[in-house]
């Protein structure tokens, strides 16, 4: 089992955690025109990287959501940091 | 070189102690210059080299394959073949596939011990089996079979199944498709390695493509471990690695790669002669010609490039399965492995043109792309013989994430792919 760590629990098993997406990826702003390419590139596109990714994750226990720095291919965890204050 | 192989060979070979038999392709070296270069020598790979010979008369071709031919997720996966999707573009796609797999050990000379021996659905409510009915339609007006069983006569095609009063999912019937079934994965990755090589086609092992040749906008060649090949056209049948290999030229793809495992259990006396999948538990089984449990579920929920499986998803594959069949629980597992697969929004793959004049695309097949090795062959040979699109691929084209026209399979089918 791997252990995910949860930046308000702490470290936690892999099975409480739900990934959502990549991290830093910016909704289009609707107040004007979104392209539809636009709209896929946010919605579809996936830089998949292979090696050291960031992604929003969550805790689905405590409903915190986090990014979490870890590499896709040796699968280590890295670092996980609060949404709740100024993300990077 | 290109030996004929026939029941006759066999018993020939055998009064010589099979120390006549020559190996089944070449081991070339690139030349400078392809007509088609193919990235990846997975079944996807090595069937378009075969249909771009066999159908459009081009020979100039290579394949070239990192690792060794079918060591990705063609010599890794569970090997079910069924076209049992909702969508007509689904059913034409993979209905092409199994009518070629039907044909396709006599017509290229290799048995790849295709076994229609049924796949089957389990439904385990009333509103489950007016969806299963529902499916069954959608299957039969998109021109394939597909029969709707109810509990006494799923009972009859597997006595095995759970059907004790205490049973978490009790059964209430299944889809039934009678020609879907298993073939063997390695022979059909070596069945059109064989072909396409005697038919003139380069295998180019153990080389890695790092990168493209662009010029002027245009992808003109690769990069390899064995210096640069350059070519009239690219195709990328690298599953789960496209992305990585097209964000080289800033490309990115609608595509997760996920790792998906499979289990194989100590050979049995034979206890299942078909497919069963219970969508309730994610788990479903076959068993192989040697007498082992062929075992495969749902993907890990951590997207992944790691080609091995975690342990919750074995925890829920191995709980489904003695769900399903509880006198298997005694069983031990052999092997357990995993591939690193190539999951689109919609669960259908993409086919076609990258928007880069001469690159293409065979990818995003995911968890079921073994059953469309030979269509995704044929048409992709289409494909990069004529710069378009076959009517069959054209709804695949990656356009669709922009349009919108997604072919939502994970929501139609409801089953895994
Ligand atoms: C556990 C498991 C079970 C499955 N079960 C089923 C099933 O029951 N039925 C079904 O229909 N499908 C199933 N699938 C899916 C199926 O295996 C795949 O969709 C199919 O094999 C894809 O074939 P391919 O040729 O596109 O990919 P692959 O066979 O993965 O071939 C791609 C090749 O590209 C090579 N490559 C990658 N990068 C490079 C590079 N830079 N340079 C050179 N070569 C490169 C890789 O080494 C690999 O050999 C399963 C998959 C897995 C993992
Ligand atoms: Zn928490």
């Amino acid at each position: 089992m791997q252990i995910f760590i949860c930046p308000f629990c702490g470290p936690r098993d892999e099975r409480e955690f739900h990934f959502e997406r990549e991290a830093g990826k910016i909704r289009p702003d609707t107040t004007k025109l979104v392209s539809d390419i636009g709209w896929s590139d946010y919605l579809n596109e996936q830089r998949n990287t292979k090696g050291a990714v960031r992604e929003v994750w969550s805790h689905l226990p405590c409903h915190e959501l986090f990014v979490m720095e870890r590499n896709s291919l040796t699968m280590d965890v890295i670092y996980s940091t609060s949404r709740r204050g100024p993300v990077t | 070189m290109f030996q004929r192989y026939s029941a006759f060979s066999l018993f020939q070979q055998g009064l010589r102690s099979h120390r006549g038999w020559t190996s089944a392709w070449r081991t070339p070296l690139p030349k400078s210059t392809y007509d088609v270069i193919i990235i990846g020598g997975g079944g996807h790979g090595l069937a378009t080299a075969y249909y771009l010979a066999r159908n459009h008369g081009i020979t100039n071709v290579a394949v070239i394959e990192k690792n060794w031919l079918g060591g990705g997720n063609t010599g890794r996966n569970t090997t079910v073949v069924r076209s049992n999707y909702f969508y007509p573009e689904s059913v034409d796609l993979y209905e092409l596939s199994v009518k070629l797999y039907e044909k396709l050990s006599r017509d290229i000379n290799f048995n790849v011990m295709f076994s229609q021996r049924g796949m089957i659905v389990t439904a385990h409510s009333e509103p489950e089996m007016e969806m299963a009915a529902r499916q069954v339609n959608a299957m039969r007006i998109n021109g394939t079979d597909a029969e709707l069983l109810d509990e006494a006569q799923f009972r009859k095609k597997v006595p095995i199944f759970n059907f004790r009063p205490d049973a978490r999912f009790p059964v209430h019937g299944a889809i039934l498709q009678k020609r879907g079934g298993t073939a063997r994965h390695d022979a059909v990755a070596w069945a059109y390695a064989r072909a396409a090589d005697s038919a003139g086609v380069d295998i180019i092992q153990n080389c890695e493509v790092e990168d493209f040749i662009v010029e002027n906008g245009k992808c003109v060649g690769v990069n390899t471990k064995l210096g640069e090949i350059r070519a009239g056209a690219v195709g990328v049948a690298a599953a789960g690695h496209s992305s990585d290999l097209l964000q080289k030229v800033d490309i990115t793809l609608p595509l997760n790669s996920y790792t998906l495992q499979a289990f194989v259990s100590e050979p049995l006396k034979p206890v299942i002669d078909t497919v069963v999948y219970c969508p309730l538990t994610g788990a479903y089984v076959s068993q192989s010609d040697k007498g082992g449990l062929v075992i495969g579920g749902g993907l890990d929920r951590v997207p992944s490039y790691g080609q091995r499986g975690n342990l919750p998803m074995q925890e829920a594959v191995m709980s489904g399965l003695i769900e399903m069949v509880p006198l298997l629980s005694k069983v031990k597992l052999l092997r357990q492995w995993g591939g690193t697969v190539d999951v689109s929004p919609d669960s259908s793959p993409i086919l076609g043109p990258t928007g880069m004049e001469g690159l293409y695309l065979n990818c995003g097949w995911g968890t079921g792309g073994f059953k469309a090795i030979p269509a995704g062959g044929y048409l992709f040979a289409s494909i990069l013989a004529t710069g378009g699109h076959h009517d069959i691929s054209k709804p695949f084209d990656l356009g669709r994430f922009i349009t919108g026209k997604l072919i939502d399979e994970a929501a139609g089918a409801g089953i895994a792919h």
